[in-house]
């Protein structure tokens, strides 16, 4: 009876030996200060600490050793601070294997280490410069957290700000010769708009066109691929039009930036294609047929932006009226759609693709106004009516009153104590 | 046609300080026509599915030659009935009428207030529009909530677990036929006990030196001057205020921003969004409903507490109870409409 007892209890002692694992690490860094102590007071915020990996899988030594000469046995394994260009690869040790990662994110990719190394970043350490990204000034170290997560600095609200700490910092890019106003023009544009004012998580970041862990700036040649991942009916159109071969072989990008700028993308109107600040003008002047092609696009596109405005201003009038308008709302909606579809148009560089769109919404703006203005007069009609009914109502009481006064003068008004 | 016209000849209606509360009863009658009518002339039209009851409104608000008028006016109608019956019970009240012999008059006016809360809430979903599917969502629930029965009624009401096809038509049947039946029969039981008992008089009123004037024509011709005005101020809100109509019911979207009942259920949900969670070891919901319903019996049986054993009225306490009532629905309907 007492040694199954006793193999039970050294069994219990056993499995909370195994679930309280030591680790000397950041029990003797805790007790340090300053840069020797952060990682250990950082790590238990880590991804990796919640999967149990621990300072060992990464920096070698013995985690169960109280002796830090033991524990950081150079000897038996222990590497100390990676040199920064060793760290792709010591990372990639695990995220690169399909094998060690399926037991923790299965669906994650892992191909990471190889597209880092087709990277601008990944290409300049292979060549020896060690102050360029490696995968922990992205991801930070020791306090490593899932993407998704919002403290991470890749999580995408806050990956604009991590690429800027390098790119935005002259200092840092003086030695490459690359500008840093990418963060300062990217703040300008609809996209950080989206992102961050809007909190739209999928609103293209910094990764979105120029990679992540391969990034790179995008090649003249693919920037309307990568605009038009997103914008995909605008590349179609734009792929096949006039303009393709000739911004493609522009000077300075080329693609859909000519036009509309790389990272200070702005919400596009007609003054780009008319006006004193069109980027048309910069090829065409105004007296020729593509100067006078644009400004007829400008035209169709703001008078059917004025009209559908104005029928939507009478409905939603007639709506505070109190009258019922919603078919007409419907079809407003049906109107704006149109003139999407027109500015979509547009990027074929071919007025008769445009007219249909333009045509239809127009229609639909008249049919809209009508609405909205028979709905206007129908609420006068109302009060009309309800003004004579009122009239009629206030002659009718008037006259039974008067019936009143009448028969009760004649004595038949009241008894008394009946 | 002989009884009608000897008793249009020989009834009489008492005149003193507090005859003008006799009207509301009158208006009360009034505007249930109104809705029977207008609501004969909604169903020409009105399809009780999820997939048509909202556009056949709108054809109905649209298309249909004074179809606005028509439904504006069957949505107006339905909250000054409500409000007059309030007012008709809350004069009573105070004028001390439910005393003996009045009793089962009291009571039968209680189910018909009760009944004609129940038009109110069937009725309001069957637009099938947004408010109205999470309001009658939020309604159930807390018929559901109720302690022993509240289940079985909330599955009952909804004709499942959550509103849904089952429930429109369900409501509607409500609405139609089964709450017009039940109201119509005790519309003339009321009118009836009206009749039988006479009309009271204040305790403060000798009935023996009160005047006394003929109910027709005089009492009626004043009458339907009340019902024309009535008429008017209907016509000004459904011209002026045309019944909104919103946006269809999505069973999947969030339910809109301040969602909150119809008027004359506000104050009850505010004072139950008071209630903490938990009270002790209860569920404040459902000690809020317990409340509600143990008030609404008191109230129910109010001639039976509010006389004494000779028959005469506890005109200081149904008084103080009274206007401690009136005063409650009245701070509460407004904070739940603000707040």
């Amino acid at each position: 009876m007492r040694a199954p007892a006793i193999v039970f209890l050294l069994a219990s002692i056993g499995l909370f030996a195994q679930g309280t694992a030591k680790n000397t690490c950041v029990d003797c860094h805790a007790a340090l200060d300053g840069d020797t102590q952060r990682p250990a007071l950082l790590i238990k915020n880590d991804v990796h600490t919640a999967s149990g990996l621990t300072c060992v899988d990464c920096h070698g030594g013995n985690r169960n050793a109280e002796d830090p000469s033991e524990a950081m046995d150079r000897a038996k394994g222990f590497i100390g601070k990676p040199a920064r260009t060793a760290i792709p690869k010591l990372c990639a040790r695990c995220h690169s294997s399909p094998d060690f990662m399926r037991k923790f994110r299965p669906q994650q990719r892992v191909d990471q280490f190889e597209l880092y190394q087709t990277s601008v970043h990944g290409k300049r350490l292979a060549s020896g410069d060690d102050t360029v990204a490696t995968c922990i000034d992205c991801h930070s170290v020791h306090d490593i957290r899932a993407v998704k997560d919002g403290m991470s600095p890749v999580h995408p609200l806050r990956l604009p700000e991590t690429c800027g700490r390098c790119h935005a910092d002259q200092h840092k890019m003086a030695k490459y010769g690359i500008p840093t106003n990418q963060l300062a023009d990217y703040r300008t544009s609809v996209h950080w708009n989206a992102l961050k004012i809007r909190g739209d998580l999928s609103a293209p970041n910094c990764a979105s066109c120029h990679g992540n862990h391969g990034a790179k700036p995008p090649q003249v040649d693919s920037i309307a691929a990568v605009c038009g991942s997103c914008h995909v009916l605008f590349a179609q159109l734009y792929t096949k039009s006039v303009h393709e071969p000739i911004f493609s072989a522009a000077s300075g990008g080329g693609g859909c930036i000519v036009c509309h700028s790389n990272h200070a993308i702005h919400q596009p109107s007609t003054a780009m294609l008319v006006g004193p600040k069109a980027v048309c003008s910069q090829c065409h002047e105004a007296e020729t047929p593509g100067g006078q092609v644009a400004a007829q696009m400008a035209k169709w596109i703001d008078g059917l932006d004025s009209a559908l405005k104005h029928s939507e201003a009478v409905v939603t009038s007639a709506d505070k009226y109190g009258m019922e308008v919603s078919e007409a709302q419907v079809r407003l909606g049906d109107g704006r759609e149109n003139l999407v579809k027109a500015r979509l148009a547009l990027h074929s560089f071919q007025p008769a693709e445009m007219r249909k769109p333009i045509e239809a919404g127009m229609a639909i703006a008249n049919e809209t106004l009508r609405a909205g203005q028979d709905a206007l007069h129908e609420k006068d009609v109302r009060r009309m009516g309800l003004a004579a009914s009122v009239v009629f109502i206030g002659i009718t009481i008037l006259a039974i009153w008067a019936l009143i006064r009448r028969i009760e003068s004649r004595g038949v008004s009241t008894q008394d104590h009946i | 046609m002989s009884g009608v016209i000897e008793l249009l000849e020989h009834k009489t209606v008492p005149v003193h300080s507090a005859t003008r509360w006799y009207y509301f009863g009158g208006i009360t009658l009034f505007l249930f026509a109104i809705q029977v009518i207008t609501g004969i002339l909604l169903l020409l039209y009105y399809r009780p599915t999820v997939a048509e009851a909202f556009e056949s409104v709108r054809f109905i608000m649209t298309r249909v030659e004074f179809g606005w008028l028509i439904r504006s006016i069957h949505s107006w109608s339905a909250n000054l009935l409500i409000f007059a019956a309030f007012v008709h019970m809350f004069s009573v009240v105070f004028t001390h009428a439910y005393r003996k012999p009045r009793e089962l008059t009291w009571l039968s006016g209680i189910v018909l207030l009760g009944l004609m809360l129940g038009f109110g809430f069937s009725g309001y979903l069957l637009p099938w529009n947004q408010i109205s599917y999470f309001a009658t969502k939020v309604g159930t629930d807390v018929a559901a909530s109720a302690p022993l029965v509240g289940p079985a009624m909330g599955r009952f009401l909804r004709g499942g677990d959550d509103v849904g096809a089952a429930t429109l038509t369900r409501f509607f049947a409500f609405h139609v036929m089964i709450l017009p039946i039940i109201t119509a029969g005790l519309v003339m039981f009321h009118i009836l006990l009206v009749q039988k008992n006479g009309m009271s008089t204040p305790p403060w009123v000798s009935p023996s030196g009160v005047r006394q004037m003929r109910f027709f024509p005089n009492f009626f011709l004043r009458e339907l001057m009340v019902w024309y005005f009535a008429l008017a101020i209907l016509g000004v809100l459904a011209a002026v205020f045309p019944w909104e109509l919103g946006d269809k019911a999505d069973p999947f979207a969030s339910a809109p921003k301040g969602i909150r009942p119809e008027w004359y259920f506000l104050a009850q949900f505010y004072t139950l969004k008071l209630v903490p969670s938990h009270v002790w070891i209860f569920e404040g919901e459902l000690l809020g409903i317990l409340g509600f319903g143990l008030l609404a019996g008191s109230w129910a049986v109010l001639p039976f507490w509010g006389m004494d054993r000779t028959g005469a009225a506890r005109t200081r306490l149904v008084t103080g109870v009274g206007v401690v009532l009136v005063a409650y629905l009245a701070t509460f309907t407004v904070l739940g409409y603000y707040k």
